[in-house]
């Protein structure tokens, strides 16, 4: 069994909304020092799983618990949340807010505003710490609500996307801001539709569809688990010849360049096409030179639509 | 925690979360409410506005009352001591017609040689009710003054004092609408969510509560500091005796009626999701301040309906100082009813406090009161 230290557990958790089930049998694990992300489509679950989480809202079934223990209103005090609505006082000035929602979290008055400060600072936003939030475009708003949830150095990190609505510069900033709050061992939470984020940032994956979870684990395990084996072949003359080969599947060949998939019932195949991929470029060398052999990861859209 | 510093607390202190208490929550909550009307410009004309209103009530009509002030002189000596000042001044023969003028009031005063030796001038004044404070003011030096018929309290004045009671029981009752407001703002921009997650909804309730409590108890004290000094320069000292005890009663009463109709107010506010949606759940609780206003108003010369009003706690803040004003009451029918709206202030900010516990994180239309009380979260 792992240790519970630092870890967020989600176990089988669901939840109705009248007659409608919207979440059946939850179950998922945020690992400390880990970027967890969590996709699934519209309507799958996400955010009421985050409320959950953060008890906004009540399970009907199941349990969150942190360091094995079930979650209480103190242990949450300590969460940093950043609900999928977005709302902070719109007449409050920006600075002030931020050291409000730190003393609410129980910093100490002089804690709260060094570590505004700090954030500001981080989340370039320094200059206008004095101007009330409403006179802030929509980015430099949501920027404010990142500082927020992370003002009072939070156990947890819960984001209910985050990246939503950020100019790509402003992605990059509270990436940074995020990632060292990872490195530092806080597990972090988020969801995402943009899923080129989610794999550029995330370490592990959770995918939700239709209230159920798809699948769940390390981003690496995933692939290799729900990516057919591909590769990409380069060589010299027409690589049409691999068409005929066995166990091969071609997903597309244009002249020397090739792109194929090794099928799971291939012969000599251990599972992971290891065997199969050799045969082919050793029978790729005897026909000429080789001038590229390349494992193709399948991307995160892609792992998505064969989980769900 | 205690021991954490903030740079080492996040990642795997397992020890027993700190954080807020309940206590401190409420007053993060309250201060912050506090601190936000304060800022809005709104709040201080308001208060300006009554406050100069107050004064206004009490010092103009001596100031302006009844245009230029008439005079009946007696004797030579007086007109002396009369030349150079403003007063319109009619001469008498004698003391008695003097006296018969200031009784009919067709002078405001009479101003007759001193035959006591008392006065510096050799002249006193003599007026019906109150000190005609600018007769005395034009003598060069203060004369005594001879009132005629001493004031008691007339129906006017105990008209006038259940009107104003009656309306700073209004304002208050209504400006606790800003509890109401500043609930659907949390709500329409989701901040509640971040609170919620954060605080019992109860500490945030309580907050609001004690922060908008305190904000209009502060105003009711100045208010009530600043009507006897209000009394007392528009020269209505013999009415500042009177009223001082009405005054001292009304305070409390109103203080209490306050948190009452605050926590009222919050329900309303937590009921619908958006400002403009306010006036649907606002109804009964507007309700619950015009009707003691209207009642007390309309039905203050029925003692048997007043002395219900005076126990009934939402009418009760207006109906019992006003009894006690006009000495129809003695002091433990005041403490009775006070006991009375206690209790209710408990029972209703309970039951306020689950209400709003289970309609504040509901969004879109209105929430019907029997979903709120089920609270299936």
């Amino acid at each position: 069994m792992p240790s519970l230290s630092g870890m967020l557990t989600v176990k089988s958790v669901s939840r109705s909304f009248g007659d409608h089930q919207v979440l059946h049998d939850v179950s998922f694990d945020v690992r400390p020092g880990r970027m967890t992300g969590f996709v699934g489509a519209n309507g799958s679950g996400k955010t009421t799983t985050m409320r959950i989480i953060l008890g906004v809202l009540g399970a009907h079934g199941g349990s969150v618990s942190w360091h094995g223990a079930p979650v209480t209103g103190p242990v949450r005090q300590r969460f940093g949340y950043m609900p999928e609505e977005r709302g902070l006082y719109p007449k409050m000035k920006v600075a002030e807010q931020i050291t409000w929602f730190g003393r609410l979290h129980g910093l100490k008055p002089a804690t709260a505003r060094h570590n505004t400060d700090r954030l500001l600072e981080q989340l370039d936003l320094a200059g206008r710490a004095n101007d009330p939030l409403d006179e802030l475009s929509l980015g430099n708003q949501q920027r404010v609500q990142i500082a927020a949830a992370l003002v009072h150095d939070p156990a947890a990190l819960i984001l209910d996307e985050p990246f939503s609505g950020l100019d790509p510069i402003a992605v990059e900033t509270v990436l940074n801001v995020l990632r060292e709050r990872s490195a530092a061992g806080v597990p972090v939470l988020f969801s995402s539709h943009q899923l080129e984020v989610v794999e550029r940032l995330c370490d592990d994956l959770v995918i939700i569809s239709a209230g159920r979870i798809a699948a769940s684990g390390a981003r690496e395990d995933l692939q290799s688990e729900f990516g057919t084996p591909r590769f990409e072949l380069v060589v010299d003359s027409d690589a049409g010849w691999l068409r005929d080969l066995p166990g091969v599947h071609v997903v597309d060949i244009d002249g020397p360049r090739a792109v194929f998939d090794i099928q799971h019932d291939a012969p000599l195949d251990n599972g992971r096409g290891a065997q199969t991929d050799q045969q082919v470029l050793q029978d790729a060398l005897r026909r000429g030179a080789v001038r590229s052999f390349t494992p193709v990861v399948p991307s995160l859209g892609e792992i998505f639509k064969e989980a769900i | 925690m205690t021991t954490a510093t903030p740079e080492t607390q996040h990642a795997t202190d397992p020890g027993p979360a700190p954080g807020t208490s309940f206590v401190s929550a409420t007053r993060l909550v309250a201060e912050r409410e506090m601190k936000s009307f304060l800022r809005m410009k709104g709040f201080w004309i308001g208060f300006v506005v009554i406050l100069a209103g107050l004064f206004a009530i009490t010092i103009l009509p001596t100031v302006f009352g009844g245009g230029q002030t008439s005079v009946a002189a007696v004797g030579t000596g007086t007109s002396q001591a009369l030349d150079g000042t403003d007063l319109e001044v009619r001469q008498t023969p004698d003391v008695p017609a003097a006296k018969q003028l200031v009784r009919a009031d067709e002078v405001d005063a009479a101003v007759v040689p001193d035959t006591t030796g008392q006065s510096a001038t050799g002249v006193r004044v003599i007026a019906l009710t109150d000190p005609p404070t600018d007769v005395v003011a034009a003598l060069n030096t203060a004369p005594p003054v001879d009132l005629l018929e001493p004031a008691e309290i007339s129906q006017s004045t105990r008209y006038l004092v259940i009107m104003v009671f009656a309306l700073v029981f209004l304002m208050f009752g209504m400006g606790g609408m800003a509890i109401a407001q500043s609930t659907v703002t949390e709500k329409q921009t989701r901040v509640v969510e971040i609170l919620v997650s954060t605080i019992p909804v109860r500490a945030l309730l309580a907050g609001k509560i004690v922060g908008h409590s305190l904000l209009s108890i502060g105003q009711i004290a100045v208010f009530a500091l600043a009507a006897p000094i209000a009394l007392r320069l528009g020269g209505h000292s013999e009415l500042l005796a009177v009223v001082a005890p009405a005054l001292g009663w009304f305070v409390p009463f109103l203080c209490l009626g306050f948190v009452l109709l605050a926590s009222m107010w919050a329900v309303a506010g937590a009921l619908v999701s958006r400002q403009e949606d306010l006036g649907s759940s606002m109804g009964v609780v507007m309700m619950l301040i015009m009707g003691p206003y209207f009642g007390v108003m309309f039905f203050n010369d029925n003692p048997a309906v007043l002395t219900v009003l005076s126990y009934v706690p939402f009418s009760s803040a207006i109906a019992m100082p006003v009894r006690m004003f006009a000495d129809e009451a003695p002091a433990w029918e005041a403490f009775a009813a006070l006991g009375l709206l206690a209790v209710t202030v408990v029972v209703v900010v309970l039951l306020a406090s689950r209400l709003y516990s289970g309609s504040l994180l509901r969004t879109g239309g209105k929430v019907a009161l029997s979903k709120a009380w089920v609270r299936t979260d």
